[in-house]
């Protein structure tokens, strides 16, 4: 087997839901030991999420595939942090690790006593990251935040709508990824200079911020010119044609953009050389600027013609950049990801084979893969008190009796706000009727797993 | 400030150009790297691309150069001439890292690809950042920002279900790719400090992208949905992040554990009703529902909501432009903006790090004038003075 290129590194995360623990998971893919830390009074709120079946039916903690996803290759123990004991433990896990990831409010590491100061103390060349709406600092520091409402608050939903409409929120929680990427990568950085140095580091990383880092060029143009960009829809300010263009078939569309005269001549010959692009009005780049509706009309009536996937085909062919609208599944099946060998299938004890998004970049010699599926609630909970901490069976007995830990949810709830199970199906299935009239699910196709290879009645068995 | 500078003593040569690759390098660079900037003699495109103080085009004075390439340095060098290629592959030698974004043709094209680099500098790590990766059918698909966003599955979520899918605004697929490459490059350099072992790091935008929303596969593996979009809308918990206009704007909605709160703190009875409690409900009765939301809403403005919802733990949010972040003193005290002086552009404001490290943050240096540090980087490769005059005549530097 290759070797791993954060071998040797040990990882506590304290984060929940989407930024942490992709950052977590950043560093898991590339061979870190990260422990993943819950309790069975707050598990990972998206444990619960995209769930096998869609139904809550057994053991939901182990089944979704939110979590499955974000936490392969993770230990995962549960520790009570309420409790004296389970910060005691903690703390014995902090003197034994590298790196420490927490993304509370800044109040919350103070008031359980485990800040910064105080862990230095019992492990001086920690490595800590705290990652926050508003960071450690400021007038805003404790003001509450989360990934969907941070891209408004970082002016890119501002960027980003029709040219006749409102602003517009990307279809994920946007600031949530790219502020775990950017931990992962200053982790990283840390991790290289405790290496030279033997020093830890204290990173306070803000999402606001890291949005905002985002579209910095806007921030430059207002100090330059005052201005303060116009939504453009799929427009460019100076490229045209820019756009997303229509396909056959349902719902299907293209992106071509053309950035030199060299690619407007490709994209004249790849449509068969039509006379309405010999047109007085498409003759220059600032011609085609101002008659771009025009344009993106005659365009779309020769995409509409042929599948998103051909038209990229013809396009790229003939040297035009151009890009099909992929959806979730399409991405599954692509041909390009399958060669690159991104999509890895993982067998899941109660979830069974699955394929997952696989290593988000490719080291040549340390490549890197889905070694373990992602962890059941408090599943190395033995393994690590045993292994790493030395407790005895005894002791371990009497933690689980005492509920410092445990490996079953003590009550469904969501963001400490405690729920009947009834309330819980209801807020964690989805209703894919209601989601399907408004067209944010497509549709649902019963066979997906035999369309995956992956038979239905066998998981966890043979393909 | 205490100063600490993770990447001190690591040199980086920097090979990049227009968004992607200049972010992963200036990241490294804030951090303490020496990054050295190679560009051709006549500047890197992004030189050529606004946005320029009163829309003047001028070398020295694009925004975008200035904001991706601070705390480096720079030299030109031509290496479409066989001295430029010859000298570039004498950097190789004194360095710990090179980064480029190039199509995976240009740098084989030029004899510079991971094995003639590796032959000079056997434990370099070499870090290429594209849109579709160095292997792959794709490999040599032209791309733009774009066609990224819509081969990464990030467009066809984004929008309204009736009409086109949207690009997110800006240039997210370069951002992106950028942010990633750094990551790549440290974990790569993490496993070099180790072992001694170089690498070749291969950073495709399209996987990156894929990867910030890869749920959305699971969606399908786990459910057989197709994943579609549906306006600014959460699709597990509406109304969470969704944005509705205001008095004065628009605002974003946080998560509603408990609509209940929320409708106390708005005065809007009618959103605590039972009918509304789950998803399915809010569905069933979505015209009724944001009815509802949108006149609450439209009673605030956006600052009333802002710091009223915070006062209730709500993590309410608005609407942002770049005009509200620059006068943000949340941004100015924290140390993100700061202005940043240039002998031609002035002093510009202009965004920093988004982090501090112990308590501070990183210092912002301007970005380098064309062929800035020559003399300092040619003089130390051993050219006299006139040797690089002839460089610079017979246009290599």
């Amino acid at each position: 087997m290759a070797a791993l290129a954060l071998e040797g590194t040990r990882v506590i995360d304290l984060t929940y839901s989407y930024a942490g623990p992709f950052m977590a998971r950043l560093l898991a893919d590339m061979g870190a030991q990260v422990i993943k830390v819950e309790s069975t009074q707050r598990p990972e709120l998206t444990r619960p999420l995209i769930l096998t079946d869609n139904d809550l039916g057994e053991e939901y903690w182990n089944r979704g595939g939110y979590f499955n996803l974000g936490h392969r290759n993770k230990y995962a123990i549960t520790l009570n942090l309420t409790m004296d004991q389970g910060k005691d433990l903690l703390k014995e896990l902090v003197k034994l690790s590298d790196v420490l990831l927490e993304a509370y409010s800044p109040r919350v590491m103070g008031n359980l006593g485990l800040d910064y100061d105080v862990l230095k103390q019992i492990k001086p060349d920690l490595i800590m990251m705290s990652l926050s709406g508003y960071g450690q600092t400021g007038p805003k520091r404790n003001f509450a935040s989360f990934g969907t409402t941070m891209e408004s608050q970082a002016g890119i939903a501002q960027l980003t709508g029709y040219r006749d409409g409102g602003p517009v929120k990307t279809g994920i929680s946007y600031c949530d990824p790219i502020t775990g990427i950017m931990g992962a990568g200053l982790v990283t950085a840390a991790l290289c200079h405790r290496n030279k140095t033997g020093e830890g580091t204290h990173i306070d990383l803000s999402m606001y911020e890291t949005g905002a880092s985002f579209v910095g060029e806007t921030v430059m143009d207002h100090a330059m010119n005052g201005r303060i960009a116009e939504r453009m829809g799929n427009r460019h300010p100076y490229m045209a044609p820019h756009g997303c263009y229509p396909c056959a078939g349902d719902d299907q569309w293209v992106t071509i953009a053309v950035g030199s005269e060299k690619e407007w001549q490709a994209l004249c010959n790849a449509m068969g050389d039509p006379a309405w692009a010999r047109e007085e009005r498409f003759s220059d780049p600032l011609e085609r600027l101002r008659h771009q509706d025009e344009l993106d009309e005659k365009i779309g009536q020769w995409t509409r013609g042929s599948d998103h996937r051909e038209v990229m085909e013809i396009l790229q062919a003939a040297g035009v950049a151009a890009g099909a609208v992929l959806n979730n599944k399409e991405l599954l099946f692509d041909r390009h990801l399958k060669a690159r060998s991104f999509l890895e299938v993982v067998d899941h004890p109660r979830a069974g084979k699955r394929p997952y998004a696989g290593m988000m970049f490719k080291l040549s010699k340390t490549p890197g893969n889905i070694r373990m599926p992602a962890p059941l609630l408090g599943q190395h909970n033995h393994y690590i008190l045993k292994e790493l901490l030395n407790l005895d069976d005894e002791r371990i007995r009497r933690l689980e009796e005492e509920g410092v830990m445990g490996t079953v949810p003590a009550a469904a709830q969501l963001m400490g706000v405690q729920l009947t199970m009834e309330q819980y199906q209801e807020l964690l299935c989805m209703p894919e009727e209601q989601l399907m009239r408004v067209g944010a699910l497509v549709r649902k196709e019963e066979n997906f797993l035999e369309q995956l290879g992956l038979k239905k009645g066998q998981e966890g068995g043979e393909s | 400030m205490s100063g600490k500078r993770l990447l001190s003593g690591v040199k980086v040569l920097d090979l990049t150009h227009c968004i992607a690759g200049p972010f992963c390098t200036k990241l490294m660079a804030g951090l303490g790297a020496e990054v050295l900037k190679v560009e051709p003699p006549w500047g890197e495109p992004a030189r050529t691309f606004g946005p320029f103080p009163g829309d003047k085009p001028a070398p020295e004075k694009s925004g975008l150069y200035l904001y991706l390439n601070t705390n480096k340095k720079g030299i030109t060098l031509n290496l479409k001439t066989e001295t430029g290629v010859k000298i570039f592959k004498d950097l190789v030698k004194d360095v710990d890292m090179v980064v480029e974004n190039f199509e995976p043709r240009v740098m084989a094209g030029l004899g510079l690809e991971y094995k003639a680099l590796a032959e000079r500098n056997p434990a370099l790590v070499l870090t290429s950042i594209s849109n579709y990766g160095q292997s792959g059918p794709y490999r040599d698909f032209k791309g733009y920002n774009i066609n990224a966003l819509a081969m990464g599955g990030l467009m066809y979520v984004t929008g309204q279900p009736d009409r086109e899918p949207l690009k997110t605004g800006g240039s997210q697929a370069e951002y992106i790719g950028g942010e990633t490459g750094f990551l790549a490059s440290l974990t790569a350099y993490f496993y070099r400090q180790a072992t001694g072992t170089g690498q070749h790091v291969d950073v495709s935008i399209m996987e990156a992208i894929v990867s910030t929303l890869e749920y959305k596969l699971e969606m399908y593996s786990y459910q057989g949905f197709i994943a579609g979009r549906w306006c600014s809308r959460h699709p597990f918990s509406y109304p969470h992040g969704d944005i509705y206009p205001c008095k004065d704007g628009y605002v974003a909605v946080p998560p509603l554990p408990e609509l209940e709160t929320f409708s106390t703190w708005l005065e809007q009875p009618e959103l605590a009703d039972p009918k509304f409690a789950n998803l399915k409900g809010r569905i069933d009765n979505l015209e009724q529902f944001e009815a509802a939301l949108k006149e609450a809403l439209g009673r605030k403005t956006r600052e009333e909501y802002f710091s009223d919802g915070q006062d209730w733990r709500l993590g309410t949010g608005y609407v942002a432009d770049a005009a509200d972040l620059t006068r943000d003193a949340h941004l100015w005290e924290r140390g993100f903006l700061s202005k940043v002086p240039h002998p031609e552009a002035g002093g510009i404001t202009t965004p920093g790090f988004p982090f501090r490290i112990d308590g501070d943050p990183l210092p912002l240096t301007r970005a380098p004038l064309l062929g800035e540090h020559n003399l300092e980087v040619y003089g130390k490769l051993g050219f006299s003075r006139e040797e690089m005059t002839r460089l610079r005549q017979n246009n290599v530097i």
